[in-house]
């Protein structure tokens, strides 16, 4: 679950780290009175679940009253890679004198929690590790003891040689690893840490991503989650066991199986066609994933073939027939269907469907499947 | 004689009084598992399609000397259940479970290092020696004994390119599922080296998905090892946007990472036949043998 910047640097403030006063939004006029109670200058910062926000004139520094107002109605509804920016953050502006980048990820490698620090703040790390990666230090951590002092100390040396600073910085590094573990974080990133001209650090941006497997352990985060139009289709549709992602193209698919669903957009891409979803009923065999699987692709209006994809294994081929069958009857569907069935209660599951003399197209394999759905949808072009 | 499990192999199902746990061991048993218990805290005593059920791991290793272990636990509870298994010395646990958090893992991983223990999984179909053994819930129909082994990050995939490497007429040696989560036990790299030494297997199918490196670090073992058998690949997620979780918690691409074109340029570097759909494994095969 990705969290915003304004909750990231709350749950690091709670864990110690120093964080510019700040409050957010969503009115322009609210903005003004925020600004007034922290002083100016002020930063407006808009709250979006996307990198890059500087450079798509979403930060501003607002110097004055007039600039608070003008800056905060012009990032408010501002389209930043296709998410509108509802919520915006205002921050007491902090003199740079030096940027550092601090971080703490679940390193999927080493099956340990990875500390990396480095002298490049305030630009994309990924970019630091692809033209300097020299300039990245990094220290696996043994995640029965957790991060020592000494550990993060000697990290720090490489970022500093004032003993003042070096203290100040590890202390953070433990903070930092204590806020990433007690909220099943998979990633937390303080970028940059800032050492300001009045001779203090602070945390400028923060970065949280939180384990979504771990949410049912911090039932208090549910209300940190702030989706798009989309996600919260995708949200919706994992409330009910289905895990539906929405693509551009006009063949909604239906499968069981993270990795045969992305298979099954992927030949329908390789024979010419576009794939109008991913969706993934999982793994139980419920009749009514089938139908709520239906209803999420007829959203879609672009949609103009459907192929239904089953590998059947626990999911049961006679159970997903059946609610096929019903969804269809029920929701008095035109686009045309193509339906593959293989595995268990195979013969049932084809039994089901040609009884139900609905007009659905049978075919054998997914080469069939692609190649039959996507020429379905070109008849209704 | 499979690479993990083996008529030899003394199964437990940790979780078989649940629903998904009964269920799979009624068609584990039925393939022909030497299942000698299950595990179920508070209902020892209790016996599930005749096996008897104890309240602990170590009971159930001490009485039936079982050395793996398959987990159906429910997620909240499944990282306990794991840490039972490998403290109870069972020397290979096969976790169904999906959901498990991923600091969880990193604590098991750490646990399994001191230990000793095999992992696979979490989030995973399980493992098949075909005519031998099966600790998982993979659908035995489209498994046939043979020379292939095949290795693969879903389920479902995997299913269907057992199923084309069957129907081409070839067979698998051992065939299994790694799982699909971040933080996993056993590797394509430790399958691998695994096959490398079995004297059945003579090819190995190796099936990736987006997120991650592991297609990459298994490709530069390849490479670096003059890998004798050959081995083919497929990769699913070609068409994932990126930042979009694919169903599996492990399927993302992130920070320009872990896309199908990177997994599939370095299998082919490391001279690895890479698939472009799934029927492609069963002509690689025909074409090799």
């Amino acid at each position: 679950m990705k969290i915003h910047e304004y909750q990231a640097k709350e749950l690091f403030r709670k864990a110690g780290i120093s964080i510019p006063e700040g409050k957010v939004t969503s009115s322009a006029e609210e903005a003004l009175n925020i600004a007034r109670e922290i002083g100016l200058p002020v930063v407006i910062k808009a709250q979006v679940h996307v990198g890059g926000r500087g450079k798509a004139g979403g930060v501003k520094i607002a110097r004055t009253e007039d600039e608070v107002v003008k800056f905060a109605s012009l990032i408010l509804g501002m389209d930043i890679k296709g998410l509108t920016v509802n919520k915006i953050l205002i921050a007491q502006a902090v003199e740079i004198q030096r940027e550092i980048y601090l971080g703490v990820i679940t390193d999927r490698n080493s099956n340990r929690p990875v500390i990396m620090v480095s002298t490049e703040g305030g630009v994309d790390i990924e970019q630091v590790a692809e033209e300097t990666p020299e300039k990245i230090h990094r220290f696996k951590v043994d995640p029965i003891y957790g991060l020592m002092m000494h550990q993060a100390m000697n990290l720090s040396f490489n970022l500093s040689n004032k003993i003042e600073e070096v203290r100040t910085v590890a202390k953070t590094l433990m903070k930092l690893y204590k806020s990433y573990t007690e909220s099943d974080a998979s990633l937390a990133e303080i970028n940059p840490y800032v050492l300001s001209s009045d001779g203090n650090f602070y945390a400028i941006d923060a970065k949280v991503v939180l384990d979504d497997n771990a949410i049912f352990r911090h039932p208090d985060y549910e209300e940190m989650r702030d989706l798009s139009p989309a996600e919260k289709i995708e949200h919706e549709a994992k409330e009910k066991g289905l895990s539906y992602i929405s693509m551009d193209g006009n063949i909604g698919c239906i499968v069981n199986g993270a990795g045969l669903a992305m298979t099954t957009m992927d030949v329908i891409k390789h024979f010419g066609g576009e794939p109008a979803n991913f969706l993934d009923v999982g793994g139980s065999s419920d009749p009514e994933k089938v139908k709520n699987a239906f209803n999420f692709i007829l959203m879609d209006k672009n949609v103009k073939s459907i192929w239904v994809n089953i590998f059947g294994g626990i999911t049961r081929c006679d159970d997903i027939a059946t609610g096929l069958v019903e969804a269809i009857k029920n929701k008095n569907i035109n686009i045309p269907i193509v339906v593959r069935l293989t595995g268990t209660n195979e013969n049932e599951g084809k039994r089901i469907i040609s009884e139900s003399k609905l007009d659905i197209h049978s075919v054998k394999d997914m080469e069939e499947g692609a190649k039959t759905a996507i020429k379905l949808c070109k008849v209704l072009d | 004689m499979g690479v993990l499990v083996s008529k030899e192999s003394r199964v437990l199902v940790q979780g078989i009084t649940g629903r998904d746990g009964s269920f799979h061991t009624h068609f584990m048993k039925e393939y022909g598992t030497n299942i000698v218990g299950g595990v179920t805290p508070g209902k020892g005593g209790m016996k599930v399609e005749g096996i008897p059920v104890f309240n602990t791991v170590l009971e159930a290793v001490e009485k039936t000397e079982a050395n793996v272990s398959c987990i159906f636990v429910p997620s909240r509870l499944a990282s306990s259940a794991i840490f039972e298994a490998v403290d109870a010395g069972v020397d290979l646990i096969v976790v169904i479970t999906e959901g498990i958090p991923v600091r969880d893992m990193v604590s098991i991983m750490r646990f399994i290092e001191e230990r000793g223990s095999r992992l696979i999984g979490p989030n995973c179909p399980g493992i098949i020696t075909p005519g031998e053994c099966k600790v998982g819930i993979l659908p035995t129909s489209v498994f046939k004994k043979g020379n292939v082994g095949v290795v693969s990050r879903s389920g479902t995939l995997t299913y269907e390119i057992v199923e084309i490497i069957t129907e081409t007429g070839f067979g698998q040696s051992t065939a299994l599922g790694i799982g699909g989560d971040p933080v996993i036990g056993t590797r394509f790299v430790d399958m691998l080296k695994l096959f490398k030494d079995d004297e059945e297997t003579d090819a190995v199918v190796l099936i990736g998905e987006i997120g991650g490196s592991d297609e990459e670090i298994a490709a530069n073992y390849i490479k670096e090892n003059n890998y004798p058998l050959p081995v083919f690949s497929f990769i699913a997620g070609r068409t994932a946007p990126p930042g979009k979780r694919m169903g599996h918690a492990g399927a993302i691409i992130s920070g320009g990472s872990g896309t199908a074109e990177e997994k599939i340029d370095a299998l082919k570097d490391a001279g690895v036949r890479v698939a472009e759909i799934p029927t492609d494994i069963g002509k690689f095969l025909k074409e090799e043998f």
